[in-house]
């Protein structure tokens, strides 16, 4: 008798020590999935959706430009507003951004920037087309529209 | 064996271990964020002084006119357009012209998109419109491929097998969408 109550009185705790394994999982999945926030965002961010979706072939390659409202309305105005990397600038500024941009990569490559536009759904085309015209001036024609995925659920909302 | 018997087993205490990983992942949560780095893409036409030199007549037929006013309404062929997902269906059949009608395209490849909006015209909808247009050869591209525009979109054109694929729906027909130098009235 006495050979089984010592098998009960096991210890009672529950083993734990998986426990981190599984938030390690977690953790590389994170660090493998996203990138760390290269620039502070200053601007409103509502980006459209749509379907058509392409995905940026070479990451290197790419520049981002953000425009929208700015999230200080008090200290910038209402008006929207042209991120690059940390500062506003001006559509006349484009030029001298896009050819820094292009000093970044090797010199056979500086002809395939590729200029990610994250432009806020209230943005106007007016500045968008400023945008344009100097990317143009400035030989940086590939454009990529960041956009997020229309989904079935969308179109639902949308139509009702 | 008897000393076997009174050891304590002997275990590392992990249990903080767990509350370190929590730690890392949530700062990970909250410094990263997710990439999402797909979009539409377009190229835009060069600097006007080289256009100039190549002064291209181009027949109205051939054209394919969508224009948006700052209030976002849509004027499309030079008619009212209210739902604008229908322009994906008039753009294939005015670039494929399956009847030959004389006021649609004259071949495939002479169709062009001029897309015109002002300067008042919200981007949401230049978005929902150009989304449009390019569904619109995504579409023609992948029938001829015999996929899926999904399928054909996601295409990688390192692959030599889907680059074939690709060249096989794209073939001589060009995505000519204009974008047009926005108009200022009422912006």
């Amino acid at each position: 008798m006495s050979k089984f109550k010592k098998k009960t009185s096991a210890s009672q705790e529950i083993p734990t020590s998986a426990l981190p394994d599984i938030i390690f999982m977690l953790l590389f999945f994170f660090m493998v999935t996203t990138v760390l926030r290269e620039t502070e965002i200053k601007v409103e961010q509502k980006i459209p959706k749509a379907t058509q979706l392409k995905k940026i072939e070479r990451k290197s390659l790419v520049s981002y430009l953000y425009i929208g409202k700015p999230k200080q309305t008090e200290k910038f105005g209402g008006e929207a507003k042209i991120q690059a990397n940390d500062v506003f600038i001006e559509p006349r500024d484009v030029l001298l951004w896009v050819s820094k941009e292009k000093d970044k990569l090797s010199e056979a490559e500086r002809d395939k920037i590729t200029i990610a536009l994250k432009i806020d759904s209230e943005a106007k085309m007016g500045i968008v087309t400023d945008v344009q015209q100097k990317l143009r001036k400035a030989n940086a024609r590939k454009l990529m529209y960041n956009t997020l995925k229309l989904t079935n659920k969308d179109k639902s909302n949308s139509l009702l | 064996m008897a000393r076997s018997k009174g050891r304590a087993t002997a275990e590392v205490n992990a249990g903080s271990m767990a509350d370190i990983a929590f730690l890392l992942l949530i700062f990970f949560l909250v410094t990263t964020t997710i990439a999402s780095d797909k979009g539409l893409t377009l190229t835009l036409p060069p600097e006007p002084d080289d256009a100039e030199q190549i002064d291209v007549k181009i027949k109205d037929r051939n054209l394919f006119k969508v224009a948006i006013n700052s209030a976002d309404r849509l004027l499309v062929e030079g008619e009212r357009l209210d739902d604008y997902t229908k322009i994906k269906e008039m753009l294939i059949e005015h670039v494929l012209n399956p009847n030959n009608s004389d006021d649609l395209a004259e071949s495939p490849q002479d169709a062009i998109v001029s897309f015109k909006t002002d300067r008042g015209t919200s981007y949401e909808i230049y978005i929902n419109v150009l989304d449009q247009l390019q569904g619109a050869y995504y579409q023609i591209y992948a029938d001829r491929a015999g996929i899926t525009a999904d399928e054909y979109r996601s295409l990688d054109l390192k692959n030599p097998k889907e680059k074939a694929l690709y060249e096989k729906g794209k073939g001589d027909i060009p995505m000519a969408i204009s974008i047009a130098e926005p108009t200022n009235i009422g912006g």
